[in-house]
């Protein structure tokens, strides 16, 4: 009786890792310029692909071409940044918002058919030599890859955190998250901030996209799905810190594989969505935000 | 907010008359079943997408999960109607059940704001999606019976009915007092609550009007596609098929959505025989510029057009004038 729930649990736990991962790029655009970013699913499907593509290409294993994924993702963060984000960030409040969420969305139409059209609609996923070993604990079963993205999952988070709290431009990002006015006062060049941290984000995102390739499947549809977990994260998790919204992402993971133990797999979708929905309505700053 | 009232003249008046009878005599030229079925499609984009227009460009809120007032129509209506009741009562049933469940989220809806407005109705559209998949993981077809009596025509005239009626609707609640609460909530909520309209009362009013035309579309879908899996109306494609037939057209304008569904049906159509995912490709990229540099779509980039001829002779008057003092 116990051994499936704490199998279930270990699953929720290393899909949440993911799933955090997914919603920390979210979370930094959106706490640094103050806009969703709903194309952020696309950007990590592209990152999947591009590990897919090095490694069934070059046969480089996915893990040892992470920082080549990211850096090819943060140019094409800043291609998007410089080419599209760049004329929204100067517009008012509102209108920003709105008008940031209706490109991201032609720009998730655009890069969903563009992948259709180049790698067909078909799922794929990174089958590695070590894919089908798994080490076994206390009868729980903690597949390889699952366990390595947990562990990349944590590095990241770590790594960030270092960035964002030592160097200048981590402490200029969050200084432009407080508040950008003042920050602009200080000297601080915030058109670089905006654009390094659109590129960071989708570095970010491939990180989470090469993580879903190698433990999971991928495929040119997946980015809406993969919006609305990272959104759910951000929301669970309140903005500003990235430990709120890396727990956010375990959370999410948890409940997920709990209700699927509760209700039945098929359900298993719902609940995030509907504690998504309460935690809007109810406490718009997050489970673990501050107001 | 004067801009937005569509002005009749005679003129107007002369030239809808005129389509509205060139489109109620169509089926008895066209034969050819292709091409009614192109019409139809036009007919049903037009009224998906005015129907988002409602809310989305008159009120100003995006809800980017239309199609789960488009699904919940097509799937009661279905229901019924292949249970034996009439299509008619069957499709006042779906708008019933629509209505319903669009004033049942509206009240939590709306305590969201916008961009947290969008990302609620996307999740609630998704939820509605997930648990129809689960609960009629199935294709709908059409028994033998329905397939015999099925015609074309009746379908045609159903949509165009329905076109035809969301379009004066709009009009009509656009040009009330009602629908200037509605704008002035799109243009400023605070100032408008200040001058004592009630933002959620209005906003209600919109998704409710929004809701039954969607779901009177769901319906007459459910009435006129033979065969599908009862979620697929429930795909969050439906929503983004209206956004962007509003946006490309005109947002917040009567006329727009209608130009922008037959520019979406017609370039569909040429590039479907060869190029399969190529037009969405296309839509993609046009509204986005559309977003970045004609927010009024094809309706502003026509009056763009219209005051520079009319401003051309003038100019030309000018010179004329300066001419002569020099």
């Amino acid at each position: 009786m116990l051994e499936p729930i704490a199998q279930n649990l270990a699953f929720g736990i290393l899909v949440g890792a993911i799933y955090g991962l997914a919603a920390m790029g979210l979370s930094l655009v959106f706490g640094v310029m103050k806009f969703l970013n709903v194309a952020h699913g696309e950007l990590l499907m592209l990152g999947g692909y591009a590990s897919f593509f090095i490694f069934t290409v070059y046969n480089v294993d996915p893990f040892l071409a992470l920082p080549l994924t990211m850096l090819l993702l943060f140019v094409i963060g800043l291609a998007l940044y410089r080419g599209l984000f760049i004329r929204v960030v100067k517009l008012a409040e509102e209108i920003k918002i709105k008008n940031s969420l209706l490109i991201g969305f032609g720009l998730s139409l655009v890069l969903q058919n563009v992948a259709v059209r180049l790698w067909t609609a078909n799922e794929r996923g990174i089958t590695t030599s070590y894919s089908g070993l798994a080490l076994t604990f206390l009868g729980v079963r903690l597949p390889l890859v699952r366990l390595g993205a947990l562990t990349i999952a944590f590095v990241t988070l770590i790594a960030l955190q270092l960035f964002l709290r030592r160097t200048y431009i981590g402490k200029a990002i969050r200084a432009t998250v407080e508040d950008w006015e003042a920050a602009s006062l200080m000297g601080i060049n915030i058109h670089r901030v905006y654009l390094l941290s659109f590129a960071l984000g989708s570095a970010l995102a491939a990180t989470a996209g090469t993580l879903v390739s190698v433990g999971y499947s991928i495929d040119p549809g997946m980015g809406l799905h993969w919006t609305l977990k990272a959104l759910i994260v951000v929301v669970l998790g309140g903005l500003g810190s990235m430990v709120g919204t890396f727990a956010g992402g375990i959370m999410l993971g948890v409940a997920e594989s709990v209700s699927a133990f509760v209700v039945g797999g098929t359900y298993r979708e719902m609940v995030g969505l509907f504690i998504f929905i309460l935690v809007l309505i109810f406490r718009p700053q997050g489970l673990f935000g501050e107001r | 907010l004067v801009k937005d009232r569509a002005t009749v003249t005679k003129a107007k008046v002369v030239f809808i008359a005129i389509a509205v009878l060139l489109l109620a005599v169509l089926p008895l030229v066209v034969k050819r079943e292709g091409r009614v079925n192109l019409m139809i499609l036009i007919l049903l984009f037009a009224t998906l997408a005015q129907s988002w227009n409602i809310l989305g460009g008159y009120a100003g809120q995006i809800n980017l999960g239309h199609a789960a007032f488009f699904g919940l129509g097509s799937l009661v209506a279905r229901l019924l109607w292949m249970s034996g009741q009439p299509i008619l009562p069957s499709l006042v049933a779906a708008a019933v059940v629509t209505v319903g469940f669009a004033m049942l989220i509206g009240v939590p809806a709306f305590r969201l704001r916008g961009i947290y407005f969008a990302i609620g109705t996307l999740a609630l559209g998704e939820i509605l999606n997930v648990t129809v998949g689960k609960a009629w993981p199935v294709v709908s077809a059409l028994p033998g019976p329905y397939l015999v009596t099925y015609e074309l025509v009746p379908r045609y005239y159903l949509f165009l009915v329905l076109a035809l009626l969301t379009t004066a609707a709009t009009y009509l609640l656009i040009n009330s007092r009602l629908g200037f609460g509605i704008m002035a909530i799109r243009e400023e909520e605070e100032a408008a609550e200040s001058l004592g309209v009630s933002a959620l009362r209005h906003k209600l009013l919109a998704l409710s009007v929004s809701a039954l035309f969607a779901g009177l579309a769901g319906g007459a879908f459910a009435y006129y596609h033979v065969s599908y899996y009862y979620q697929f109306p429930f795909s969050p494609m439906w929503t983004f098929d209206a956004m962007l037939i509003t946006f490309i057209g005109g947002a917040g304008t009567i006329i727009g959505p209608i130009i922008g569904s037959v520019f979406y049906v017609a370039v569909k159509e040429i590039l479907a025989v060869s190029l399969v995912e190529v037009h969405l490709i296309i839509f993609g990229i046009l509204f986005i510029l559309v977003v970045l540099f004609l927010p009024g779509g094809f309706v502003e980039a026509w009056e763009r057009i219209q005051s520079a001829i009319a401003r051309g002779p003038r100019l030309e008057a000018l010179r004329a004038l300066s001419g002569k003092e020099g």
